[in-house]
């Protein structure tokens, strides 16, 4: 249950609810979009840091975007989007953005090329944690989400649980993973391997509340140099979610590059859900009280 | 990977996207230079990893044993050992088998008692496996007892135990199925229970119908009627509320099964209705019953299979939520 304590102005303290005293500030990524270059630094570091296994090498003709989605191997997803002739959703018909929001009048066609790196969100209210069976996924003391691979059983709930499809289930162990938002390296004070390899700021890391502020800003500053498409995602806590752990800067609709506009966790409607059930089950009783009542075994 | 690129993939979801709403072909949409409503049209959630027969196999069977356990107490209330007994067997028969189905469907199946190190309401399957560790020996002790005659006492208790332990098996299902983002369920969670509760109870009396005959069987061709009748209803409430997120229970594989056990159960209700009494006739009807049930868990699995699959049903509600809101917060 939640205490006056446990919510601020900054939305529900979720290391603070998962039981923590004096834990240390909610850790988290904020990842702008604007500045990203789809250089993968962040995919490789990942993979490197955390051993994570190599999970297919195909071409897909999706951009430059061959590794497709997060996955139980693939913990950061840098997307690729050419919107070659579409202009932004804010381009008059006399101009089109470049990709750093400047209008370019004399190529009104101009291709804009967008790339974001995705990442588990560490939702504030978090699906897969709700669902899990085992308590193999857990809360940190730094807010985070994590699963714990000894306990897993691979029962694979997490999965269709998570409103962003990022949770998966590997098929070389059987278990669950995702990014663990390098758990080891923040109980070592580091930063997490993906920031600390983005060459352009894209991927910033520090305490939640800091990070909001700092997004707000950018958002603002874009907006004055003519970006209008610039929009924060998951940065509200008072959205569908708490609010994500680790939120976005984009240049357009979440459902371009994959993400849902809308994600609401499913667990909120989960008291509603166990009242039905219940009501259910009461009903099966009674009817088959119904179904023997004033039976006769000599009847016929 | 498959032949088709991914670009074919965006084009033909783009061109089903807002199901059942005709879009303009590839070639148009290009032309008029339509911003994609998806990434390359992959899926936003990630599809369920549960494997087809053991999971729809195991909604269906722990309705079935549940759902044959609360037959089963009342009929053995009521003097009908007969019945009681050929339920009991059922049910016993129908859990086992469930049992090894979610066992082997795990990652990593000898971890299977992880299920127990924790007590969790936010998790149904974490709650489901508490029944199912509750009744499945409760089933099991009502069913031998009614077999062997032996501490008839004992089986008794055992039969209440494994009846109200039941109908929470039969119907915890629902909680697990619709707490997900899979739109096809989660937006179904409040007629999912009741089409799984009748389901149940109409694959209970169909079983009975084809073990037992009257005048034993009188009160399964009762149960079964009343449960057909309720997931008929319920199936229809559901697909009401679903509107377009509906539409993967009527088309594709998800649209067979639905439909076929639909024509089924409606046999098997006139059936049981007409021609109950009848020896042969009951039967055939309790296997169509039994049958369709079956069929409505496997319907019902491939349609949230489809609907996570399709970024459309995800995406297009959602939108239209945001929509909803926008013109409420500007009105």
């Amino acid at each position: 249950m939640s205490t006056a304590a446990d919510v601020t102005a900054a939305g529900l303290d979720p290391a603070a609810l998962a039981g923590y005293e004096g834990h240390p500030p909610r850790m988290g990524f904020f990842t702008d979009t604007s500045v990203c270059i789809g250089c993968k630094a962040c995919e490789v570091a990942c993979k490197e840091w955390n051993s994570v296994p190599e999970d297919g090498l195909q071409l897909t003709g999706m951009s430059y975007d061959n590794s497709v989605s997060l996955n139980a191997s693939t913990w950061r997803h840098v997307a690729f989007i050419e919107q070659i002739g579409h202009g932004p959703p804010d381009a008059t018909a006399d101009g089109a953005h470049s990709v750093d929001g400047a209008v370019d009048a004399a190529q009104p066609d101009a291709p804009r090329w967008l790339m974001a790196s995705d990442v588990c969100k560490h939702c504030t209210e978090a699906a897969c944690l709700d669902v899990c069976p085992t308590g193999a996924l857990i809360r940190t003391e730094f807010g985070t989400v994590v699963v714990q691979d000894d306990i897993c059983n691979g029962c694979g709930y997490c999965v269709p649980a998570c409103p962003f499809g990022v949770i998966g289930r590997r098929e070389s162990d059987g278990g669950a993973h995702k990014c663990t938002l390098c758990y080891d390296r923040l109980g070592d004070g580091l930063t997490p391997a993906c920031a600390k390899a983005c060459p352009t700021e894209s991927i910033q890391f520090g305490p939640v509340d800091e990070l909001r502020e700092r997004a707000q800003q950018r958002v603002s500053e874009l907006h004055e140099n003519g970006t209008d498409s610039a929009r924060l995602y998951l940065q509200d806590p008072g959205d569908g979610i708490g609010g994500g752990g680790a939120f976005f800067l984009l240049l357009d609709e979440p459902e371009v590059y994959g993400l849902p506009p809308d994600p609401v966790v499913t667990t909120r409607d989960l008291p509603r859900m166990w009242r039905h059930v219940a009501t259910a089950a009461g009903g099966l009783a009674a009817t088959a009280v119904a179904a023997c009542l004033g039976w006769r075994g000599s009847q016929r | 990977m498959s032949g088709r690129s991914p670009r074919d993939e965006e084009f033909s979801d783009m061109a089903r996207y807002g199901p059942g709403e005709p879009r303009d072909s590839a070639e148009q949409v290009v032309a008029s230079k339509v911003r994609p409503d998806s990434y390359y049209g992959r899926a936003v959630i990630k599809e369920p990893v549960w494997s087809s027969p053991e999971i729809p196999g195991y909604l269906f069977l722990g309705g079935l044993a549940g759902a044959s356990s609360v037959l089963a107490a009342c009929a053995q209330a009521t003097g009908n050992r007969e019945l009681a007994r050929a339920a009991k067997t059922g049910a016993t028969v129908a859990i086992g088998l469930s049992l090894a189905a979610l066992v082997k469907d795990l990652g990593r199946p000898v971890r299977f008692l992880n299920m127990l190190r924790v007590f969790k309401v936010t998790s149904p399957m974490n709650i489901g496996s508490w029944l199912v560790s509750g009744y499945t020996p409760t089933a099991a002790v009502a069913a031998a007892s009614a077999l062997t005659g032996r501490m008839p006492r004992v089986g008794a208790a055992a039969s209440g135990a494994a009846a109200v332990l039941g109908a929470g098996v039969a119907t915890y299902t629902a909680a697990l199925v619709t707490d997900t983002a899979v739109p096809a369920w989660h937006e179904g969670h409040r007629e999912m229970p009741y089409l799984f509760a009748g389901s149940a109870a109409s694959a209970a009396g169909g079983l009975g119908m084809l073990a037992v005959g009257q005048p034993a069987a009188a009160q399964a061709v009762r149960f079964a009627v009343l449960g057909s009748a309720a997931e008929l209803t319920a199936k229809s409430l559901l697909l009401q509320r679903l509107g377009d997120v509906g539409q993967p229970y009527r088309s594709g594989l998800a649209g067979k099964l639905m439909e076929t056990a639909e024509v089924l159960t409606a046999a098997g209700l006139t059936g049981a209705v007409l021609g109950g009494r009848n020896r042969a006739a009951a039967a055939v009807s309790g296997a169509a019953l039994v049958t369709a049930s079956a069929l409505t868990r496997f319907g019902i699995f491939f349609a949230g299979r489809t609907s996570a699959r399709d970024p459309a049903y995800t995406v297009a509600p959602q939108q239209q939520r945001l929509q909803e809101a926008a013109a409420t917060g500007a009105g």
